[in-house]
């Protein structure tokens, strides 16, 4: 078949309507409404999750009361939290949900280019959650050797769901990943094929580019996992020696011999490291967009942002081994790790300077998104500073393994990806419900998430200088510890029970407005970008209506001088600019001029 | 605008809080008690970068919001981007990194590099133990391997290396240092990965099976801290403790000199049966003379009990570590304990008792057989093993088979730290802990039913 | 236009529409063609994280290398032969024409199907002659990698066999068209992994 341009395309593009209820929301191929189903499966699957940290900290904070809290399924709680969240809500949420939404109406796609492969992406997403949750209901449950997973340990007797839970983990991950490769498939196609006429690489908003990176490291990161899962299934199932080393188990000699247990930690961060960046890129990107749209001005050095996103990308896959400081590999490994590590910080706060710098002589509207969006800078910046610390190598030393790891590694890829998920949720809600939230219920929801999980956070990070120790299931009696830091870990719980809680703010507000918002202008905020030009809202199968759009300019004519309105959309031809004519225009009184 | 004053007051709030844990507030590094203040010295430095950075764009934001808020009339300005001030930003924060890095190479330099006047020790790790070796006269370490572990080689030294055979070890989860001598920590684990922490020495590192870590520090206070395990290693991980006690050259060498060498392990004669069951006669009275217990008189069951767990119990039966405050039905051990001379007399009578015939007690205690099957799983069989057997490699009793009202009074006394929290008992608060996967009196009756189940 | 000057432009400059009917940065050749590149990377990634994970192995102490069977050799040469029969079909219908596109197209992947037979029995007569996976880890990589990519010449067999039944029923040769170019590439490239797999466990 010959290159067909796509222009010629557009009209042979097969529509496939469905008729029926089970065609248009079970076995559906449009992307808005997959997006739609991976946002809703990750979400539910992040409840979980959730509902697993307030029971840990149950334990942690109220040992007396939660005695229905055993070590063993404190164990189970923290690794499946840990994997529920960073795998199967953030991955899932961040490329199936907001990658499939947003790409094809931000790039003037009627669709992604395989619908079809992206309908089974989703399914197989479902199948491995089926399989993940089947985990809690298997003999032994779950497994509890921590969501890193270090054999030898989570093969054997001591740790919890060490028979099957362990089994079905990893296939779980396993038919993630193929999930995540269908749909990464699509997503780094339509980037590439399916952009409209007129849309350079460079016209894309940021959220496609943090989310087209962040693909590209997924494809190429996830794989690590798979080999690691692979071999690891097999040293179980099959009693194989790739990470088993002679050892003995419950007092008794094992038929292991001779593997390397670092040569897991090798592989589980080579893809784990990206992975951290596959959440951090598309919110990078997500988030650029709301503080662009709401601040009326558009993203400072935008060029500087997207270098920023590819080196971040590029310099992710050479920087794994800082998780292992401590774990005996060769020592000498530090001395480069370190040195990535600490250059990985400078793309990264560029981008931060640049979020601010947006602000800087914006005219900014403080809608709730923005309130997120200002809320992530805020989080974003706390755990990237620690983030020195412990790439730092021989700060590390102290700190590894206790918690200020967990409050480091919360605050950069749990808290502020979030803020992020909940500024984009309500920015686009409108566009893909037809309705307005309600905006009270939503700042009360910011304040309630911004300042808990920093009342969560911040003194988590003061109990790790003391040396509390992460995983454990009680502190006993330990000396260096001054008995306050129950008090703290106390206090630590009752800020997360009222986190927890208060997520129902969030639930309430988008089901209730799917009936009761007031309808929504087509484009409330008055955005630039493609995906708020649909001639129909929420967008139809097909998007675009008769003809595809055709773009003029970048994704941030914002506050242009000399246009009467504060934003141009993308597809607006320069012949119909909307400008003050010559004589009303002054220079001298239009704000938007530079001074600079 | 509230945005602006809430981010204003985070800012201000965490750095009070910050100086307030800083100048003795209670939630800060602990005192430094190896030369390892190179490492605080970074600590320090990356402190003042991050904390400026910190200030500086969160209140340039803070300014931003409040100011260049949405008002009638105004515009945003136009300026897609300033190639200057962002070439002086990327200069200012490669200045900063390279602060915080330079220091960091430095010192990780000093971290890989062990001082030739090191001395060497062992740390063995084990779910969920410590063990310590240190060289003999030779100054060096035996070859070991876990493939030679046997219950009186725990450590795996190969029997035939002529290095090892004057090597002290140390079979129990407290270590001593000399003071000012620096320390070459050689680090091996039998099963999984640990990691050995000694917080008030900054440094830690993992133990990984098929392989030797090491790590060094030069004590330099001298007192007791606390060895923790900081690297998940199964159900028991928070219940890996262990202490190091650095003290001068003269008390080390004392307690050095008291422990026994690897030879002097292996040399230990077979126990005597005979004598043995000569003192066993009085423990009769009450055990039964076949070991069999008897409830009336609270004696629980003996027969079936490993050498290892008896020994050990009449040990802390003798030296006060069991049978003290609140333990009355213990304290009836005390002085029965008293009638064995030595550790050989309690080898020999722990020995016999092993040889007794094990026949299983009669169930007294009734329960829910699922809800104990379900509790034993998940946290028991850990240690005791699926079939109620005990290990001696985690230093678990039997279960299976013992009398199980015997089980309930000790895991309430474990629950009530009538038993386990005396400080030379190293295992029973191991149990302290792990007694809470009971939650209360009908749980531990449940997990008593299932373990009569087990026989 | 290059990748370095493409993200270099100042998008805030020029408006109006850049380039043809087509985005700028385009790939030139069908989409699922390019997804199929972008796939066999990601193919690539794994087979490439297995052969460093064999040498870090490697060097462990008890690493006994296993001797391979002269039989690869054979194995090898039916799925060159495999790659060729589809080279040859992908020619023909360049070509437009269809003569012997039939029975070169289902002739490579019946040689791939003898391909995978071989191996197994390979398997077999290693495992009678005691060469089992727990015995080494040599062999274990031996089976893991050879079984892999037995596995995803399976996968390109089940579109060949699409494939194979739409031509056996008479389509239209432009409809199968695109499918045997992508099973060409494909075979083409499991042809050079294994390959370079030959190479790795004949020579370790």
């Amino acid at each position: 078949m010959a290159y067909v341009p796509l222009a010629d395309r557009d009209h042979e593009m097969e529509m496939h309507h469905p008729k029926t209820w089970i065609g248009k929301w079970v076995f559906c191929q449009d992307h808005k409404v997959i997006a739609i189903q991976y946002g809703s499966i990750a979400i539910f699957t992040g409840l979980v999750g959730l509902i697993l940290s307030l029971l840990f900290r149950m334990q942690l904070g109220f040992p007396e009361a939660a005695d229905f809290i055993d070590p063993s399924f404190y164990y189970q709680a923290v690794t499946m939290h840990g994997m529920i969240m960073v795998i199967y809500l953030l991955t899932a949420l961040f490329l199936g949900g907001f990658g499939n939404y947003l790409i094809p109406l931000m790039c003037g796609a009627r669709d992604m280019v395989f619908p079809f492969m992206n309908m089974l992406s989703v399914w197989v997403f479902l199948v491995s959650v089926i399989i993940l949750m089947a985990s809690f209901f298997v003999t032994g449950g779950p497994t509890g050797g921590g969501w890193t997973l270090y054999p030898p340990q989570t093969t054997l007797a001591g740790t919890p769901g060490h028979d099957m839970g362990i089994v079905l983990m990893l296939i779980s991950l396993a038919v993630f990943i193929v999930a995540t490769t269908m749909g990464g498939l699509n997503y780094v196609v339509t980037v590439l094929q399916y952009r409209c006429r007129g849309l350079t690489m460079m016209r894309l908003p940021l959220s496609v580019w943090g989310i087209f990176v962040a693909t590209i490291l997924a494809l190429f990161a996830f794989p690590a996992l798979l080999v690691a899962a692979i071999m690891m299934l097999f040293d179980i199932l099959l009693g194989t020696s790739f990470f088993m080393p002679a050892l003995i188990e419950s007092g008794a000699p094992l038929d292991h011999n001779g593997g390397s247990p670092i040569l897991f930690q090798h592989l589980f961060w080579f893809f784990g490291h990206p992975e951290v960046y596959i959440v951090a890129l598309p919110a990078f990107g997500l988030v650029s967009d709301v503080l662009s749209v709401h601040a009326r001005k558009n993203i400072f050095g935008y060029r500087m942002m997207v270098w920023a996103i590819i080196a971040i990308g590029g310099l992710s896959f050479i920087v794994w081994a800082h998780h292992m400081y401590v774990s005996g590999m060769h020592p000498y490994f530090g001395f480069f790790f370190a040195t990535t590590t600490l250059i990985i910080a400078v793309p990264t706060a560029l981008k931060v300077y640049n979020w601010v710098l947006t602000l800087w002589e914006g005219d900014i509207r403080l809608n709730a998104p923005m309130y997120f969006a200002i809320g992530f800078i805020f989080t974003f910046i706390h755990g990237g500073l620690t983030g020195l610390f412990l790439g730092n190598v021989v700060i590390d030393l102290p700190l590894s393994d206790t918690y200020f790891v967990v409050a480091h590694f919360h605050m950069v890829m749990g808290v502020s990806p979030v803020l992020v998920v909940f500024a984009a949720i309500y920015h686009w809600y409108p566009k893909m419900s037809g309705r307005m939230y309600h905006e009270g219920m939503a700042k009360l929801h910011f304040w309630c998430t911004f300042l808990g999980t920093y009342a969560i956070y911040l003194p988590m990070h003061y109990l790790g200088f003391v040396g509390v120790p992460r995983r454990y299931y009680a502190l006993g009696t330990t000396d260096f510890l001054p008995p306050s830091a129950q008090d703290l870990n106390t206090t630590i719980t009752i800020a997360a029970l009222f986190v927890g809680a208060s997520q129902l703010l969030f639930l309430i507000n988008i089901i209730w407005s799917l009936r009761n918002g007031p309808k929504a202008d087509p484009n409330p905020w008055g955005a630039a970008s493609l995906e708020w030009q649909t001639p129909d809202t929420p967008p139809v199968h097909g998007n675009w209506g008769e003809s595809l759009p055709t773009v003029y300019r970048w994704a941030y004519d914002y506050s242009v001088p000399g246009a009467h309105e504060d934003f141009i959309p993308q597809n607006t031809p320069e012949s119909e600019e909307p400008t003050v004519d010559e004589q009303h225009f002054d220079p001298d009184t239009d704000e938007s001029m530079a001074d600079v | 605008m509230a945005l602006a004053v809430v981010v204003v007051l985070l800012v201000v709030g965490s750095i009070v809080f910050h100086f307030m844990q800083l100048y003795g507030g209670p939630w800060y590094f602990t005192d430094l008690a190896a030369d390892w203040g190179s490492i605080d010295f970074t600590i320090n430095v990356t402190f003042w970068v991050t904390g400026f950075v910190f200030i500086v764009v969160n209140l340039f934001m803070a300014w931003c919001v409040y100011k260049f808020r949405q008002k009638d009339g105004h515009k945003a300005v136009y300026e897609p981007e300033n190639h200057k001030l962002e070439i002086g930003l990327t200069i200012f924060t490669t200045v900063g990194v390279i602060a915080m890095l330079a220091p960091g190479l430095f010192v990780w330099a000093q971290f890989v590099t062990v001082p030739e006047e090191a001395h060497r020790y062992e740390v063995l790790a084990s779910q969920w133990q410590w063990q310590f070796r240190y060289p003999g006269e030779d100054g060096v370490l035996g070859a070991a391997d876990v493939g030679n572990v046997t219950p009186t080689n725990p450590f795996g030294i190969n029997p035939e290396d002529p290095r090892g055979q004057d090597d002290v070890v140390v079979n129990e989860p407290n270590m001593h240092l000399p003071v000012n001598q620096p320390a070459h920590a050689l680090l091996r684990s039998h099963d999984v990965l640990h990691n050995y922490t000694v917080t008030q020495f900054r440094v830690k590192m993992d133990l990984v099976p098929g392989l030797v870590s090491y790590l060094w520090f030069d004590p330099t206070v001298e007192g007791t801290y606390d060895i923790l395990c900081e690297e998940l290693c199964g159900i028991g991980h928070f219940i890996m403790r262990g202490s190091v006690t650095v003290e001068s050259q003269e008390e080390f060498d004392a307690w050095l000199a008291a422990q026994p060498t690897f030879a002097e392990t292996q040399a230990i004669p077979a126990p005597d049966l005979a004598a043995g069951q000569a003192s066993y006669a009085i423990c009769a009275t009450c055990h039964g003379a076949q070991g069999e217990g008897n409830q009336a008189l609270n004696s629980p069951k003996l027969a079936g009990q490993e050498a290892w767990y008896t020994a050990r119990q009449l040990k802390y039966f003798q030296t006060g570590v069991r049978g003290g405050e609140g333990d009355t039905l213990g304290a009836q051990m005390v002085s029965m304990s008293m009638t064995l001379a030595d550790d050989a007399a309690i080898r020999n009578i722990a020995a016999y008792i092993e040889s007794l015939p094990d026949t299983p007690a009669e169930p007294t205690i009734a329960g829910d057989i699922d809800n104990g099957r379900n509790i034993y799983a998940k946290n028991c069989a850990a240690c005791h093993l699926d079939d109620g057997s005990g290990s001696w490699y985690t230093d678990a009793p039997g279960l299976a088979g013992m009398s199980d009202w015997y089980f309930v009074t000790q895991i309430s006394n474990f629950g009530a730290g009538i038993r386990g929290l005396h400080p030379n008992d190293h295992y029973g608060e191991q149990m302290v802990s792990m007694a809470t996967a009971m939650s209360d009196i009908d749980e531990i009756n449940d997990v008593a039913a299932y373990i009569n189940t087990l026989r | 236009m290059s990748f370095f000057k493409t993200i270099t432009t100042k998008p805030w400059e020029k408006k109006g529409v850049i380039g043809g009917l087509d985005p700028e940065g385009a790939i030139d050749a069908p989409n699922e063609k390019v997804a199929l590149s972008v796939f066999l990377v990601v193919v690539s990634v794994v087979f490439s994280l297995f052969t460093v994970g064999y040498f870090l192995r490697m060097e462990l102490p008890d690493w006994q290398p296993l001797s391979e069977p002269g039989q690869l050799w054979f194995n090898t040469g039916l799925l060159v032969l495999s790659s060729v029969l589809f080279q040859w079909a992908r020619n023909i219908v360049n070509s437009e024409s269809s003569k012997h596109l039939t029975a070169a197209f289902i002739g490579g992947g019946l040689f791939a199907i003898f391909f995978i037979a071989g191996q197994l029995a390979i398997w077999g007569n290693l495992q009678d002659a005691g060469y089992y996976m727990t015995s080494n880890p040599a062999n274990a990589f031996y089976y893991l990698m050879t079984g892999l990519h037995a596995v995803h010449l399976l996968g390109g067999l089940w579109v060949w066999s699409k494939s194979s039944i739409k031509l056996l029923s008479g389509r239209e040769t432009s409809d199968v068209k695109l499918s045997i170019e992508l099973c060409t590439v494909y075979w083409h490239f499991l042809l050079i992994v294994w390959l370079v797999l030959f190479a790795i466990l004949s020579n370790t």
